[in-house]
């Protein structure tokens, strides 16, 4: 009976819902999605799907131009540029990731206990943000790569320590407001304790901008990441990433172009999907343009 | 106004002594000496080499010293280019940087702002979309992408400009200063546009209209001010990041300019070097990001009396 | 001939979810120095059809279908940009709702004043910016700023909402136009603030011989100031005429709803108070907020509640009335301990609550609730109203997982919901229909009181009758003991049996509210009392001629 009751009622539309229909709206951050589920499949599937083995060399061959057997040609020591890409491609996403959950952890506790605890000790995290906002970060991987040597984990942990900041931000402000939102001062005086306003009436209601900027951190990392490898600073070889690749290809692009070209279109190409991507959520999961 | 600035200068002290500090330990702290990596050097020379840059001492009597030099502005000599200090090596490379840095921000600010503007002005429309798709591509296309880019094309493919250099041919400042200014111009044209549509949407540009004002007077005089504090907030941050991106340009285009020193140093482990780089570097950063806070509030009335008024 | 006439104006706006009529074949027409009034709730499409006539509709959305607006013979709609610029603020000029936001933060008024001046599209009425000033200076005297020569130079921040509203006067007056569209200049205004503004424009209009068109949802704005007026909703003309026809004489339902919504008299109910038996006993509560606003010296306190002691009688509805910054809802709020009070006691049913640690606090939370303002902050946008509803009788332990469901739908029927709306969001209903979730939500623990901030402040007059009669008949229902914080001075006579008025964070007056009403006794409660603007033309003119 309370079935066929329930099937009479009216089914509401959650703004989750509803920000998933204006995403499907949204071509351009579709695009990206499905850009960045392809490339996270084809990582994941990398050591079975290669076209050629990571270290193999084919000297006699040397630096070929796109054909039917390397479909992006092949670098001086004949090794195939696709299985290049593609495994450099793996070390990219990961550290873009790895990094991100990095500074998403930081900064959503940091931020989130400065803007529930508010008062003195909100002041104090706070100040030491804007320090470290004035800090020169790009200058402290740089050092810290070259004193501990280039070591990956360092790597992560680095970029995730620089980017936490604006996510502190960003998770404080939005429990700032959300703290003075009448619905949590109900919530108060329904005498629901701390926690349970906080799991049921903050958190669903910060979700939004803090899946916006991790969509766009994970790019920014990225490009980091390429930044101090293609300086030499970052992934070392015999591992590879597209930085290291563009670097190698920047040596050679005199002669052999598509060694430079194809690995920039693959970081480009995945920059765009995610900054589309991100863009695309923001307009969705922003709640001035949901309907009224 | 400048109690302000006396404040910020005042609460900027602290911060650079931990980041002497941090650096200083941090150098120190790394494994090997800085003269373990030259092979054929005869322990004595290295005694006689770290007497020579008191690495002998105990580590808290090179701190006290260093900091002591660093106050009179006195980074000490080079590890590496004997005879040389590391303040000659910052004056030699200082001016192309700053000129590179100098010219890519004009870069940045005249044509990220103006797309900002021009697609704020009309949103959804084509005149949106065009300078938004070419800021996206601004975005994905990092500067070391770019510059070899350009240089493919324009330098090897056209030879239309030269490939490398700074100041010894003519025409050889453009491709740097574009390829430094370019993510940033795309990033200042989005910062732009969001800051101008909130100003357009405000009840007080409404009321502008309803005085008969032009559309042009509307933007450049009751909109820019207010939808131009995102990006002069973000003026300090772009500053540290055209150093930044300074260590790669000045690579990719051989420019002698603190970036390509710093990372050299990086590279060759010259440690004085690199500390006296990395505070100098922060100490600019600092002084930036408190322009650029000056700025944004002197360009807000209510904080400008605020910050004025002190005790009123 | 007519100043401005428009004919057959129809207005629509294409939205992603299909067209919306706004404007749908309105015409009316203005002569010269008179007063139009356009009364209609939100949606109404009042301000729309003003705000086309100087085109100042967003476009897109917004389309202007057909119809002609002729303003002394030319059609507004047929300009182009050229000719509109200088038909606005030379012709035909603005005044908006929000003095707050309407003025520009980075310009000084007096730059913002004379702009219409020194960048006049005719250049033959260009004027240097020296004479601009002068004669921004006199009008500023003439709106009634106080040392306009030194104000000049100030800007907006500097000045209070009333004195912004007379800046935003002068600023459409400049130019000395020959229609002033005023769209609802003073909702934004404390009342008595907003009898000054109101008396301002009525002595402009007569001095300035200016013709007037007035945009309100308020009749008893309007009864003092129109000539005609014209009620509108849903974006057609439900009526028009001559201000007393339509107030005494309406042949329109809709205009006759709208009439009688407008709270008016005394509380019909009887007073169900107890007497000498308290149900919250507050004594000599002070509750200062330290001000973290910048350029403020730190130790600097803000004095909300500054020693308030008040008894509050089981079934009595009190009214608790005070302009803005009064403190009022800092003492509900203080009250409920939602904010920390500095000091004195809150006493409910015997127990002070100060003494009480969090933990011990929640029984007692239970029986008591609160009503917020505003219906679009007040519940949670990711929940729906099942889970609203749910929340705080499972978490008190007042259902369990067999008959929640049952006592949802009772909720629901108190508070006038269909069954079938139960899954939906907020962002789904109306803003009346938000409030009756609200309300659902205070009642749902069974509380004994409950405090009312403002609860149909954000509401239009319609629906803000409907859920007056919500709140009456409930606390009838229910037997609930109610603090009603209100700035409407009508609807808190409607609805309480005492009052007490607020100002500065202290007790000005209180007594039973008909005995108040008929004798007030301090000066501020004789200045609200006698700035209340009244639905009835006669007796509002009779009003103003006295004050």
């Amino acid at each position: 009976m309370a079935i066929k009751e329930l099937q009479s009622e009216e089914q509401g539309t959650s703004l989750w819902q509803d920000a998933w229909i204006k995403l499907c709206k949204n071509y351009l951050a579709l695009f990206g999605l499905a850009v960045l589920g392809l490339l996270c499949v084809v990582s994941l599937l990398t050591p079975w799907i290669a076209p050629y083995g990571y270290e193999e060399q084919n000297l006699i061959l040397g630096a070929t131009s796109p054909s039917v057997e390397h479909w992006l040609g092949t670098d001086i020591f004949g090794r195939d540029m696709l299985t290049r890409i593609m495994y450099g491609g793996r070390v990219s996403l990961t550290v873009g990731f790895i990094a991100t959950a990095v500074a998403l952890l930081i900064g959503v506790v940091w931020g989130a206990v400065a803007g529930f605890v508010g008062g003195r000790t909100d002041a104090v995290m706070m100040r030491i943000v804007d320090i470290m906002y004035a800090l020169p970060f790009m200058i402290f991987i740089v050092l810290l790569m070259v004193v501990f040597g280039r070591n990956i984990l360092l790597l992560f942990l680095a970029i995730g320590a620089v980017e936490w900041l604006t996510m502190a931000r960003i998770v404080r402000s939005q429990v700032m407001a959300l703290r003075k939102q009448e619905f949590v001062e109900a919530a108060h005086s329904l005498g629901l304790s701390q926690w349970t306003i906080i799991r049921r009436h903050i958190i669903p209601n910060t979700l939004g901008p803090v899946i916006v900027y991790t969509t766009l951190t994970i790019p920014s990392v990225m490009l980091l990441e390429a930044f101090l490898s293609f300086l030499g600073l970052g992934i070392q070889p015999p591992q590879s990433s597209w930085g290291l690749l563009i670097n190698y290809g920047v040596e050679t692009m005199e002669e052999y172009p598509w060694l430079l070209i194809f690995p920039g279109i693959a970081l480009s190409l995945t920059l765009f999907a995610l900054n589309f991507l991100g863009d695309g959520l923001r307009d969705a999961l922003d709640p001035r343009t949901s309907k009224d | 106004m400048l109690r302000f600035a006396l404040n910020r200068l005042l609460q900027a002290i602290p911060v650079l002594l931990i980041v002497i500090s941090a650096t200083f330990l941090l150098v120190h702290s790394a494994p090997g000496g800085p003269f373990s990596a030259d092979k054929a050097v005869p322990p004595e020379v290295i005694k006689a080499l770290e007497a020579q840059y008191n690495l002998d001492q105990p580590l808290w009597q090179q701190y006290v010293s260093y900091l002591g030099d660093v106050l009179k502005g006195d980074f000490g000599p080079s590890f590496k280019y004997s005879g040389r200090t590391v303040n000659e090596l910052i004056a030699a490379g200082l001016p192309a940087t700053a000129e590179l840095a100098l010219y890519a921000m004009l870069v940045a600010l005249v044509i990220g702002i103006s797309a900002g503007v021009i697609a704020a002005m009309r949103p959804n429309s084509m005149q949106d979309y065009v300078p938004m798709s070419a800021a996206m591509l601004g975005i994905c296309m990092p500067s070391f992408l770019l510059g070899p880019l350009l240089v493919l094309v324009f330098g090897i493919h056209l030879e239309w400009l030269p490939v490398s250099g700074w100041g010894d041919i003519p025409g050889d400042k453009i491709m740097p200063s574009i390829t430094l200014g370019t993510g940033y111009a795309a990033y200042i044209a989005r910062l732009s546009r969001g800051g101008m549509l909130e100003v357009l949407s405000q009840d007080y540009i409404r009321t502008a209209r309803a005085k008969g004002l032009s559309e042009r007077l509307i933007i450049f005089k009751h909109a820019l001010r207010g939808g131009l504090i995102p990006v002069v907030a973000f003026l300090g941050p772009a500053f540290a990041g055209l150093l930044g991106g300074s260590f790669v340009v000045e690579t990719i285009f051989q420019i002698p300019g603190l970036g390509r020193f710093y990372v050299q140093a990086a590279f060759n482990r010259d440690y004085t070097m690199i500390l006296g780089m990395t505070i100098f570097f922060a100490t600019l950063i600092i002084l930036f990001n408190l322009l650029s806070d000056m700025l944004a509030i002197w360009l807000n009335p209510k904080l400008r009396q605020q910050q004025a008024g002190g005790n009123n | 001939m007519a100043l401005l006439e428009v004919d057959g104006l129809k207005i629509y706006f294409h939205t992603r979810n299909g067209v919306v009529k706004a404007v749908d074949d309105v015409s009316f027409s203005v002569d010269a120095g008179e007063t139009l009034a356009i009364v209609g709730e939100s949606g109404s499409g009042k301000s729309v059809t003003c705000y086309s006539l100087l085109d100042l509709l967003p476009k897109p959305p917004a389309v202007i279908e057909a119809g002609t607006a002729l303003f002394d013979g030319e059609d507004l709609f047929a300009c182009d940009s050229v000719r509109m610029r200088q038909i606005r603020g030379n012709d035909i000029a603005v005044i908006f709702q929000d003095p707050m936001t309407s003025l520009n933060p980075f310009i000084s008024i007096g730059e913002q004043l004379i702009e219409p001046l020194i960048y006049h599209p005719d250049k033959m009425r260009i004027k240097d910016r020296k004479t601009a000033r002068k004669l921004a200076i006199e009008l500023l005297d003439e709106v009634g700023i106080i040392e306009p020569e030194a104000r000049f130079d100030c800007y907006p921040h500097e000045f209070s909402g009333g004195m912004r509203q007379r800046v935003m006067i002068a600023m459409a007056l400049i130019n000395k136009p020959r229609l002033l569209i005023c769209d609802e200049p003073t909702t934004a205004l404390d009342v008595t603030i907003q009898a000054q503004i109101l008396e301002l424009i009525k002595k402009l209009q007569k001095t300035r011989d200016v013709a007037v068109i007035f945009i309100s949802h308020d009749l008893g704005v309007v009864a003092g100031i129109a000539d005609k007026v014209m009620v509108m909703c849903d974006g057609t003309i439900r009526e028009a005429g001559g201000t007393e026809r339509i107030f005494y004489n309406s042949e329109d339902e809709y205009t006759k709803k709208l009439l009688a919504a407008i709270p008016e008299g005394a509380k019909l109910l009887p007073n169900r108070a107890e007497q000498d038996k308290p149900l919250v006993t507050v004594r000599n509560l002070k509750t200062y907020f330290e001000d973290y606003s910048k350029g403020s010296n730190g130790k600097q306190s803000i004095k909300a509640v500054d020693g308030v002691s008040l008894d509050l009688q089981r079934g009595e509805i009190l009214g608790l009335v005070g302009e803005s910054g009064s403190g009022k809802s800092t003492l509900g709020r203080s009250i409920l301990q939602l904010a920390p009070t500095t000091s004195g006691s809150v006493t409910f049913d015997g127990t002070v609550l100060g003494d009480l640690k969090p933990k011990q606090l929640v029984p007692w939370r239970r029986r008591m609730q609160m009503i917020f303002q505003d219906p679009y902050a007040s519940l949670n946008p990711r929940m729906t109203v099942y889970e609203t509803l749910a929340e705080p009788l499972l978490y008190h332990g007042l259902a369990d997982s067999n008959n929640i469901d049952q006592q949802v739908r009772q909720l629901m029927d108190d508070v006038g919901l269909a069954h079938s709306q139960m899954r939906k969001y907020p962002h789904e209903f109306s803003g009346g229909q938000r409030q009756r979730i609200a309300i659902g939500r205070a009642i749902a623990t069974k509380p004994e009181l409950i405090i009312a901030d403002e609860p149909v402040s954000a509401l239009d007059v319609t629906i803000q009758a409907q859920i007056l009669d919500l709140i009456l008949e409930l606390v009838e229902r229910h037997n609930l003991t109610m603090l009603f914080i209100s700035h409407d001075l009508s609807v808190v006579r409607y609805i309480s049996d005492r009052v007490m008025v607020m100002n500065k964070g202290l007790i000005v007056e209180s007594g039973e509210t008909e005995a108040l009403w008929a004798d007030p006794q301090q000066e501020y409660t004789q200045q609200l009392l006698k700035a209340i603007p009244l639905a009835d033309p006669k007796r509002e003119r009779l009003r103003i001629a006295n004050g």
